[in-house]
């Protein structure tokens, strides 16, 4: 049986039903992995020993009828999840030998529901860059044609979902790192509000930013993992405190009568004309299923991604100011001082894109830049946050294309640091605002999938799940699989 | 935007991390691009508007000031990378005789 067609409901319901053992279907996946990967890169570390221990204990909680929800089945971690006594590298030199102390509460949460990790999955270097070209462990390909990039940060975790090497993973997005993956391999990524998912234990690019979410094959599926992976945690210090939210009972209802709005600012932006095409067919297919369309204007949008170029390389600045060779990580060779040993240890340990965002935010955040630049950033970040709010007082879910085309060569813009940050220009918005976002398939241009971009109100999962489900069960983008 | 060269070193020295100087030129042009995006904002009137803190506006929650971590000192030191009697190990900072 091509246990790795099933979606992750029939997956669970085959389990429970005893069709197929926990240990089969993470063998399944193991060999998928061990036959595939070697092409695509999209794992760091696999955990083929902790995952059939993992697997077996879940079996042995079936046969006495004491299995937790989601027991036995897989899951794929981005290599930021920090998780106990395995390699944790978040895709850096720096972290290359680190062994996580403790595991993230994203990890502990899924691990508690009996979910079964295959292993760490390759990204951008602390999570900063659009390609998954940034790591120290190579890039990673992109399984619709090995000469794209996946998408990133959260490439690796995008790529093997795609290739089918793990039913879901986890991923992580401070700009458009779950979402932009997701729409260049043909999948479904969703981030929730900032303070929904905890980000103990997930190694910090920029907190205001950064959240824990998942990539997909189907709003289903990110729905039954993104419930158990949410709720409060007092180990973060802006976890939302509510429980957590039931994420999969309004998938099936109607959404005849809700409204979509279309952000004329993203609309007035030159656009290819096949990524339009695919934009208007979307839209037309939710009409057919009742939705109202609504012009709307977020005046402030387009100041997004230089609000973005400050905000996040500034506190990126001031977060991996820890790795410094002394407690753990990279160290550079014979140290003549302790200062030499800093300045090394971060030249040698770190890579270019890293660096360049940690002198833009040292610059930003430096005495006599600090009002003109961060202060302003947060001012102008407020001003886009008041044009969601508004904005969300006439419509359900704002709708866009999530990224300006469909994936690029590998090498094709790593020369460019500007033109590579234009990939996120739609994904940014809803980070800056803290916003709940996800992408959903809706259209391929030569052999290439694309995405479209939902964004939602705070604490608006369930809703832009909602209307996710109800475009793919009339559509079929999402079933659409690369031949690897 | 234009950076010096010297205000290139300032930023280097501050963040700790070395430059190589053959490698002055091109990072210098790559920051300047990006700081280039930075002008964007001028425009934009901010005089009525408070810088944010938290995307909801949320206060800072407080805690009892009681312990709750365990004691994981030879688990943390194992990823350290020169450790002695259960010290992290640097080069000398403090000079003077041995």
């Amino acid at each position: 049986m091509d246990l790795h067609k099933l979606s992750l409901s029939k997956q669970l319901e085959g389990l429970k039903k005893g069709d197929f053992t926990s240990t089969e279907l993470t063998s399944h996946y193991l060999n998928r992995i061990s036959e595939l990967d070697g092409q695509l890169n999209s794992f760091i570390t696999v955990t083929e020993d902790q995952a059939l221990s993992q697997a077996k204990a879940a079996d042995d909680r079936y046969k006495t009828n004491n299995n937790f929800s989601l027991d036995g089945l897989p899951i794929a971690h981005k290599d930021i999840f920090c998780t106990k006594g395995v390699l944790t590298t978040c895709g850096s030199k720096m972290l290359s030998n680190f062994e996580a102390p403790y595991s993230s509460t994203v990890y502990e949460k899924l691990d508690k529901n009996g979910m079964v990790m295959l292993g760490k999955t390759n990204m951008d270097e602390f999570a900063m860059g659009s390609s998954n070209e940034t790591s120290y462990f190579g890039p990673v390909k992109n399984p619709w044609n090995i000469e794209y990039v996946p998408g990133g940060s959260s490439g690796g975790s995008a790529s093997c979902v795609s290739a089918e090497l793990a039913p879901i993973a986890t991923a992580t997005d401070t700009g458009g790192s779950i979402r932009q993956p997701a729409s260049l391999c043909g999948l479904t990524g969703i981030k929730p509000t900032y303070g929904r998912v905890s980000r103990y234990g997930m190694i910090a690019f920029a907190s205001s930013l950064d959240q824990g979410g998942v990539i997909a094959k189907s709003a289903e599926d990110a729905a039954l993992i993104l419930e158990a992976m949410s709720g409060h945690d007092p180990k973060d210090s802006t976890s939302l405190k509510l429980d957590q939210p039931d994420l999969t009972n309004n998938l099936n209802n109607p959404i005849k009568g809700m409204k979509i709005g279309l952000p004329k600012e993203f609309f007035e932006k030159e656009m290819a004309p096949y990524v339009l095409k695919s934009i208007e067919e979307a839209i037309e297919v939710y009409k057919s299923l009742g939705a109202e369309i609504v012009d709307i204007s977020l005046g402030n949008i387009n100041l997004s991604l230089p609000i973005y170029y400050i905000i996040a390389p500034a506190e990126c600045s001031a977060n991996l100011s820890r790795y410094d060779g002394v407690r753990y990580g990279y160290r550079c060779e014979d140290p003549k001082d302790i200062e030499d040993l800093f300045m090394r240890t971060r030249e040698e340990g770190f890579g270019a894109e890293v660096k360049r965002r940690i002198l833009i935010g040292t610059y930003a955040l430096s005495a006599g830049y600090y009002d003109a630049f961060y202060l302003k950033a947060q001012k102008c970040r407020q001003l886009v946050a008041n044009d969601f709010s508004e904005a969300f007082k006439s419509v359900d879910v704002i709708l866009s294309p999530t990224t300006p085309g469909t994936s690029f060569k590998s090498g094709e813009k790593t020369n460019d640091p500007v033109e590579m940050y234009l990939q996120d220009i739609f994904t940014i918005p809803a980070n800056l605002a803290g916003l709940p976002g996800l992408s959903i398939p809706c259209g391929e241009h030569n052999g290439l999938p694309l995405g479209m971009q939902l964004v939602g109100n705070s604490l608006e999962e369930s809703k832009l799940l909602q209307f996710a489900h109800s475009f793919q069960s009339n559509t079929d983008w999402h079933m659409k699989m690369p031949n690897i | 935007m234009a950076l010096s060269d010297q205000e290139l070193r300032e930023i280097a020295y501050l963040a700790r991390i070395s430059v190589k100087e053959d490698s002055l030129p091109s990072l210098k042009k790559e920051l300047e691009d990006i700081l280039g995006l930075f002008k964007e904002l001028d425009a934009a009137n901010t005089s009525e508007v408070n810088a944010m803190s938290h995307p909801l506006d949320l206060s800072q929650p407080t805690r009892k000031d009681e312990v709750t971590e365990e004691d994981l000192r030879d688990e943390l030191l194992k990823n350290a990378p020169s450790v002695k009697s259960g010290l992290f190990l640097v080069p000398k900072v403090i000079e003077g005789e041995n």
